[in-house]
């Protein structure tokens, strides 16, 4: 295999001023990831500078077959840690030719939340913890575990080394380094729960990035994945039984919550939060449901509660906060296969636009 | 899967300042190594300039679901072997958010009365002698061992060579190299009597750092297993009959010991080590009466022995110190899985500030 590694790993900086740009879009379904790459003449590190971009709607539940063009815009760029060199990922979403967001496009409306001069002076930071199962291939049974059984119960995993307690640390320590090279904000990892799922955390991000770190961590953990072998799953809920849930925990502060006196403005965020539970939930990701029951260090899905590092609480606010007055909070509620662009903008409308 | 090895070794000191910083601590059961990983904004070196952080103590034994925030406090860095790069591993205690120890955390209670002058001005120096079991993943039978049988009785395995006699070599040299690299003072390895069963030897190391030491080292080990998808165990009679159980038998010696003179300090040292011999048995690990009868390169748990050069001894003082009037000595009696912070800090306190 190695001369087509030495194939993949050319330095064509040597031989060339091309680059290869792989543009991104969110498909059909709102959770499918798709790229496809084009050659450029010369480096690229803003979006703006970037072509729009076409491809087959038609192929991805996005456009009918007698009027398949969607258009991308370029929004972010990251570099590609596949490729290396100068070459890049491009974050982009979907448009019809007329210039209209198609329905799948989440982004449009966040970047609108997010541009709001009320939002923009608060400057809303996020950190997200996202939770992911790996799964064998061809079973789609998680990985580690025996097929046609289970493993030892929950208990030695969470955090856990050896090799009867940690499933492909391969992965997700690869996927930490190709982030930080990507230039995402990706501030740590940790073994979860249920043996076989793993989390990563990004931020803080300011306003609609949160979005975009968030796709291009996912698509690149899938393109690592691929190369592995595995199978990557974002259900919220993967295996029925005693076996935790997969999760978005949505970390959230404003300007005002970090400053002297933040920690009222908290409970002020949260009180709005509360009276719009139901809205929330129902755009927190599909099956959340079968997520979010009450146990497995969940609040039921029909409860809205907050408390202090109480894990089973909708709302976790850390000991820091509580102790100096200001700081952020939790929003626990996020599934797995949460839309970010939808989650960060929807917690920033309630919390800062909204007057109930 | 050469892709996935370009991604974890990438170095990123040529993209960016950032490291990771992989967080170790010691979980619920007094044995289990739990560890995560945060990114930090450029290299550090000294543990004082690292943030505290926090874990969820529910899913560790440690702390109630509705006040699972585990606090821990960095304590010793040492540089990532798998990392690499400016990245650290960094071997931390738990304490509650009020700032109290945790009840596992045997750390805290070590490290004042290596803090005592008494105890500072006696510069104890430590040499632990870990011993630890290879296992088979999924069966949990040794390394090497026929499933369903037993290989051919002790005698060719000891520092033995050849691949019908030391089973498991490549995870031994890599460990060495790996906790060299890491800053760890491993001082050296060997193949022990049962086939399968491996020690490393960590030290001299002065006061609470013979603790810090030894945990991380065991944790680069297991990390190690991990790779190479076996099992390690730390347990001191893994197989019951005629094969020798696992210890980590601890050399110490004081100023007053290495100085002219210094057999005297040592006989009268043991003597006091021999008055307290139930309460350092009770604190030297689980399980210990299973390995300790009397047989098999031990004194019975029950018996209080010493001699030179004795290896069925509770403490052996070797011939060299006997010669030389100077030098240290090696309590035998500690198993495999005992606390280096506990034992060390126990031996350290009976010898140096107990008065009988």
């Amino acid at each position: 295999m190695s001369a087509l590694n030495d194939l993949i790993n050319l330095n064509l900086a040597d031989t060339t001023d091309k680059i290869i740009a792989e543009y991104i879009w969110v498909g059909g379904s709102g959770i499918d990831l798709r790229s496809k790459a084009r050659t450029l003449t010369g480096p690229v590190t803003d979006p703006a500078k970037l072509p729009k971009w076409n491809y087959d709607g038609s192929s991805t539940d996005q456009a009918p077959g007698h009027d398949s063009e969607v258009i991308l815009y370029p929004q972010a760029v990251y570099k590609d840690p596949f490729r290396r060199g100068n070459n890049i990922l491009v974050m982009c979403d979907a448009y019809t030719p007329a210039g209209e967001p198609i329905p799948t496009n989440k982004r449009f409306d966040a970047a609108k939340v997010f541009s709001h001069p009320d939002v923009v002076a608060e400057e809303p930071w996020y950190g997200i913890e996202q939770e992911y199962t790996l799964l064998q291939k061809d079973v789609h049974w998680p990985i580690g575990w025996p097929v046609g059984g289970f493993p030892g119960p929950q208990g030695p995993y969470y955090c856990g080394v050896g090799a009867d307690k940690a499933f492909c640390r391969d992965i997700v320590d690869s996927h930490y380094k190709a982030c930080l090279y990507a230039g995402i904000n990706i501030s740590g990892i940790n073994g979860e729960v249920m043996p076989g799922q793993w989390e990563f955390q990004v931020g803080p991000s300011v306003g609609i990035s949160a979005g975009d770190q968030i796709w291009v961590a996912r698509y690149i953990l899938e393109r690592i994945t691929e190369i592995a072998g595995v199978v990557l799953t974002f259900d919220p809920k993967p295996i029925k039984g005693d076996w935790n849930g997969a999760g978005a925990h949505t970390n959230y502060s404003t300007k005002s919550m970090r400053a002297d006196g933040g920690f009222d403005v908290i409970k002020k965020a949260i009180e709005k939060l509360g009276l719009r539970h139901k809205q929330h939930i129902s755009a927190y990701g599909e099956g959340n449901e079968r997520r979010l029951t009450g146990r497995h260090e969940t609040a039921d899905i029909n409860t809205f509660s907050w408390g202090v590092a109480n894990r089973g609480a909708s709302v976790r606010v850390g000991r820091d906060t509580e102790k100096e007055g200001k700081g952020y909070f939790e929003d626990r509620r996020p599934a797995s296969n949460m839309d970010p662009y939808v989650v960060t903008s929807m917690i920033a409308e309630t919390t800062i636009l909204w007057k109930p």
